[in-house]
């Protein structure tokens, strides 16, 4: 299918794979090429199926379909201890390695040199250290790994993975917490692994580093191969557009009924609100009954800027009012207080209480609001469930079933019910429709119209930007942790809001022209 | 097909429990025929059945404390130590200023106790297991500190009565036992604190997120447990008629513990129920009752304990869920 | 700036031990160390295998009724069974590994808290040992007089016993075990993430295994030696023993949730607890409990240390430490 011009021999073939979670598809017949000596971008947004695909190669899932062949010949690792031993590594995000051991025991655990069963602890450093220095790094190896810096943190799991014989080596989002230089040095060793031939899987959301490092991108998204280019030939614009986009013409006919709601007053507002090293200071204004799109690539700020609204995060600078009062939102506590409500991204870990029933999801934030001492009566809790239940379709109807077993479209709409519950003025969604199958993807956007036509103020984030499109009467446009435009009205729509991101700093300034 | 059938009895909530008090009942009449005989005397119900209602009372009332504490994912090592501590103060002071002030100063250091571990676990975030640890150490020798080392005994009536007494027939303990767990019940249940625990311990990210001050709640549940073992210390101390510092409450934090694992809630917080975790402490009492009248030394008991601890685990282990879950599709 | 907890131990006892020679000038003599050697022997014994437990991430309750067992069966066997000592000894220690076996192969296979697997095996053990017998049997065999009277002796009438010197042999083989072999490497990287080691390919269920099978053999050395120290075996004995061990391994240094800390720490912090009782015997006023309460204090200070510590890193972040050149 992806019959590239210069077919050097493939050293890692991904053919047909898929995976599915329940009812959930989270990879469909994805195929994925890397050649020897080759730094190969896999891109897409959070839930375009990157992990799932690492982990499906790296025996850490079974996978449902498909194969995967290195050097030629088929491997299906059942662990990622087998698939590193078949020669494929992975380096997580968060390092895989031991933070209270020496760099040198975490470069050596297992396999130290011994002599009569003690370890040969002089040896053991004088290799790690010399296998550290062909990357460049001169450090002291008998500190504990924790004292280092993450960027030496992942040249050492390299190093950890190329010492036992890589020949496949998965970087998952390496430079998220590294500086500049940090990133050169890292980048100075993958080209150095480049050279000697093995293939490098780079997985990022900088895609200015696309650009300075990899030689071809495989791009996903909802579990679908999007395509595969060779980064020298594939625009920028083009690249996000595949990242993001669908096609124009689907959306237009839908954002007539956005354009032709009625905004209200103004019932929340930040001013140069911000946290330094989190989110940029922005400005903010949400009005009833008025919906307000995030867009922008993972990590530019989108989740951040949720999570400080709700006090979920302290803000260092600025101000807050609510309903033109000033407030002080030092804990989600103070936010529900003042009529907030928020979904977040991660549903199961974040937003779910997955022992307890339905009803007590549903009720719950009700209740912390209320306070202690006013608890909702059984016949209250039953009315507010059912009423949910009905408005929202909620399936099963039961609200005795325990949350854990409902589907992820159902859950979102419990936890939709909860905020609901507590008649917000404002509700934050972080990706309402993420990791939700089809039918109930439209459900949740009717829903969020619905909503805002009864007179609530939305703040919104997704990364379908067609589908924020849909819904949003403003689009903020973020990047690099700031808020750099903001659409509105006729210019909502996706090609706008592409090129905002794209351009960066020149979006902005047209904005504001 | 065993384990669907198991699992099914499982999740009938407090089926399996009370049908393994009513097991161990009957094997207790089967031992000693006697065992279900009730007789009056002096205003108060006697009886082997009594006997375990009484003895349980200070486990039971432990164990009040210790299912909040464990609801919220937590842990308190410390009561047997907590217990040790008002026993020494309430037998100290009942001679000379009477029992309200005894019982005050007890429970009232109950509450220091408990609001120590709550700091140390809500506040300074140290692991509860952990921080618990610092108290069943130190607690034991303040104890002794109190009663400088002695067997304090006391005479003061009221006192007395409150561990050898009746109300209405019923042993005083067992009243207590009752009571509390009615204001227990009526605060936890009746107030929408039960909910807000259950969310606390079944996903603390997610309920600070949804609004609830976790950091409180924790606080508060700790507080209770310490409010809970003051008053069973105190009713040990009364039913002996002095505190013995070195031997009060040993080991019952255990006991606690495992009556709350009996009565179903997780060591991983969340769901939880008062009356199965006083079901728990009945079925403990129960067997060590059984064992003594049985004729059987009562450290047989031990052994006993262990088995249980064993299978009640086993059964709630999601891994050995996983595995009866396979076993019973490979055999249909 | 950065002193590890192992040398506040370090201080905390030699600060200790002066201001007892300062109030009792007889104090610093080879015969009150050398008794603290002997007088804590078994826990010095039982804290060197809680050590391995506790950093690899766990706990283990059952130690001190282990001792307890160890002690009536070693009583009993030799006494009124007849078999030689050594006998007697070799058939317990394979008995401890095995249950010390059996309880790591349960927290594993059923991802089971430690805390709970061990209390099972506490209470076994004590019942198994109350059911043997109930009295203090005493054991008058001749090799338990020739240990007792075995000692070297020290300038200034300090006598180091034959069971001071076991103790002093088990540290330092546990040390050059936890801090010179692969097995000990293993036993820091599962304190540091079980999940991490198990990735990078260490065998996490035999570790597991293996971790609490040292813990109970040690165990059951320290009731052997109990048993010379008594010259007895009751089902009674060392109760409580594990919170005693639990309380040196932290003063000792070592994180109680695992992935730090050193056997000579834990040795220290034996010493410490010695070092009150010591001071409590010489002030002859004071009375026992004092122990209890200043160990709960020196509990208290060391958890809170570690907790400010790792506060403080995660607040910092991890050090930009290193040359990087590129």
């Amino acid at each position: 299918m992806n019959a590239a011009s210069d077919p050097g021999p493939a050293l890692l073939e991904v053919r047909g794979l898929s995976k599915s979670f329940g009812t959930l598809r989270a990879l469909q017949e994805v195929d994925f090429t890397l050649r020897h000596g080759e730094i190969h971008a896999l891109l897409g947004e959070n839930g375009a199926g990157k992990s799932t695909l690492i982990k499906a190669v790296t025996g850490v899932f079974p996978r449902d379909a498909g194969i995967v062949r290195l050097g030629g010949a088929e491997v299906a690792p059942r662990s990622a201890k087998a698939a590193v031993d078949a020669g494929i590594a992975t380096v997580y995000q968060e390092v895989n390695l031991l933070q209270n051991l020496s760099v040198a025991q975490n470069l050596y655990l297992g396999r130290q040199p011994t002599r009569f069963g003690l370890v040969r602890e002089a040896e053991m450093r004088r290799r790690a250290t010399e296998l550290l220095a062909e990357f460049d790094l001169h450090i002291d190896v008998a500190e504990p790994l924790g004292n280092y810096s993450v960027a030496v943190q992942h040249i050492a799991a390299i190093a950890r993975a190329v010492d036992q014989s890589a020949r496949v080596l998965i970087l998952d989002e390496p430079t998220a917490s590294l500086d500049r230089h940090e990133v050169e040095i890292l980048f100075a060793v993958m080209r150095k692994l480049a050279a000697r031939g093995i293939g490098v899987i780079f997985v990022t959301h900088f895609l200015d580093q696309v650009y300075e490092i990899c030689d071809r991108i495989t791009v996903l998204r909802n579990g679908r191969l999007i395509g595969e280019r060779t980064t020298a030939e594939l625009p920028r614009i083009e690249l996000i557009r595949m990242m993001l986009g669908r096609e124009l013409a689907e959306t237009t006919s839908e954002r007539a009924a956005a354009q032709a709601r009625q905004v209200g007053e103004i019932c929340a507002r930040f001013e140069d609100y911000g946290k330094a090293g989190y989110v940029a200071p922005f400005n903010l204004a949400l009005r009833r009954g008025e919906v307000v799109g995030l867009a922008g690539l993972l990590g530019s700020g989108r989740s951040e800027t949720a999570r400080l609204v709700f006090g979920a995060e302290r803000a260092d600078s600025g101000s807050a009012a609510v309903e033109g009062r000033p407030v002080r939102l030092q804990s989600p506590r103070d936010a529900v207080a003042h009529g907030f409500g928020y979904c977040p991204e991660e549903r199961k870990t974040d937003g779910i209480i997955a022992d307890l029933t339905v009803r007590e999801n549903i009720v719950l934030a009700l209740q912390a609001k209320r306070g202690l001492s006013k608890p909702l009566s059984r016949a209250e809790q039953d009315e507010i469930a059912m009423r949910f239940i009905r408005m929202l379709d909620i399936r099963p109807p039961e609200p005795e079933r325990p949350i854990g077993l409902l589907s992820g479209g159902n859950q979102q709409k419990v936890l939709l019910a909860r905020w609901l519950a507590t008649a917000p003025r404002l509700l934050v969604l972080d990706e309402p429709t993420r990791g939700i199958d089809v039918g109930a993807h439209a459900e949740i956007i009717r829903l969020i119209r619905e909503l805002c036509d009864n007179g609530l103020a939305l703040l919104v984030i997704s990364s379908e930007l067609d589908e924020i499109v849909t819904y949003s009467d403003r689009v903020i446009v973020l990047r690099d942790r700031s808020h750099i435009d903001e659409l509105e009205g006729e210019a909502v729509d996706v090609s706008n809001i592409l090129a905002a991101i794209a351009a960066g700093t020149t979006g902005a300034e047209a904005g504001q022209a | 097909m065993m384990p669907s059938i198991m699992q099914r009895l499982l999740q009938t909530r407090g089926l399996a429990q009370i049908i393994a008090l009513l097991a161990i009942l009957a094997i207790d009449r089967a031992v000693s025929p006697q065992f279900f005989d009730l007789r009056m005397q002096d205003g108060r119900l006697f009886g082997s059945l009594i006997d375990v209602l009484n003895r349980g009372a200070p486990v039971a009332l432990l164990s009040l404390g210790m299912v909040l504490v464990i609801a919220t994912r937590g842990i308190d090592l410390s009561v047997g130590a907590v217990m040790a501590i008002s026993g020494a103060i309430a037998a100290s002071l009942a001679d000379a200023y009477g029992l309200p002030v005894a019982l005050a100063a007890a429970l009232g250091a109950g509450l220091l106790c408990g609001l120590w571990n709550g700091f140390l676990v809500a506040v300074l975030g140290i692991q509860p297991i952990v921080a618990t640890l610092i108290l069943m150490v130190a607690g034991r020798g303040v104890a002794q500190l109190i009663t400088e080392g002695r067997i304090v005994t006391f005479t003061a009536p009221d006192l007395v009565w409150l561990g050898n007494g009746a109300v209405l027939g019923v042993p005083t303990p067992v009243a207590v036992v009752i009571g509390m767990l009615i204001i227990t019940g009526a605060v936890v249940r009746g107030s929408a604190l039960g909910l807000l625990i259950e969310a606390t311990g079944g996903n603390a990210r997610a309920s600070e997120l949804a609004g609830i001050g976790t950091r409180a709640m924790i606080l508060a549940v700790y507080v209770w447990c310490g409010l809970c073992a003051a008053l069973a210390g105190v009713i040990a101390a009364a039913d002996i008629m002095g505190a013995d510092a070195n031997n009060a409450g040993l080991w019952l934090e255990l006991d606690a513990i495992l009556a709350v694992v009996i009565g179903g809630t997780s060591l991983f917080g969340g769901r939880f129920s008062l009356v199965l975790a006083m079901v728990g402490a009945l079925i403990i009492q129960a067997m060590n009752t059984g064992i003594l009248l049985s004729g059987y030394p009562p450290e047989f008991n031990l052994l006993v304990k262990a088995a249980v601890v064993l299978v009640v685990l086993l059964l709630q282990s999601p891994r050995f869920a996983n595995a009866g879950a396979v076993l019973g599709r490979a055999r249909q | 700036m950065r002193l590890p907890p192992v040398a506040i131990t370090a201080i905390v006892f030699v600060v200790g031990f002066a201001l007892c020679t300062v109030q009792f000038p007889n104090f610093a003599s080879t015969r009150v160390a050398a008794n603290l050697l002997t007088d804590n022997a078994f826990l010095g014994i039982v804290a060197t295998g809680m050590t391995f437990v506790i950093i690899s991430g766990g706990i283990d309750l059952s130690v001190g009724s282990v001792i307890g067992f160890t002690t009536v069966f070693v009583a009993l066997a030799i006494e009124r069974l007849g078999v030689p000592p050594l006998v007697a000894f070799a058939a317990i220690l394979l008995l401890c590994a095995a249950f010390g076996a059996a309880m790591g192969a349960i927290i594993h296979v059923f991802d089971m808290p430690p805390f709970i697997v061990t209390l099972a095996g506490m209470f076994l053990a004590r019942g198994a040992s109350f059911l043997m017998s109930t009295e203090s049997t005493p054991i008058t065999a001749p090799l338990y007089s020739t240990v007792s009277d075995f000692a070297l002796r020290l300038p200034g009438g300090g006598r180091l016993t034959a069971i001071a010197l076991i103790m002093l042999a088990v540290v330092a083989a546990g040390a050059v075990l936890l801090h010179f072999t692969r097995f000990g490497a293993n036993v820091y990287a599962l304190g540091g993430s079980r999940a991490t080691t198990a990735l990078m390919g260490i065998p996490v269920g035999s570790m597991t295994v293996r971790i609490y099978m040292l813990s109970s053999v040690l165990a059951g050395l320290a009731g052997i030696v109990f048993s010379f120290y008594t010259a007895a075996g009751y089902s009674l004995s060392a109760v409580g023993v594990e919170l005693d061990s639990i309380a040196a391994v932290v003063i000792g240094g070592t994180l109680l949730t695992g992935g730090q800390g050193s056997v000579v720490g834990t040795l220290l912090g034996v010493l410490i607890q010695g070092l009150i009782q010591t001071y409590i015997n010489f002030d002859g006023t004071l009375s026992s409990w004092w122990t209890k309460i200043v160990t709960g204090i020196l509990l208290f200070a060391f958890i809170a240390l570690q907790q400010a510590m790792l506060g403080i890193a995660r607040r910092a972040g991890p050090r930009k430490a290193g040359v990087l050149k590129s």
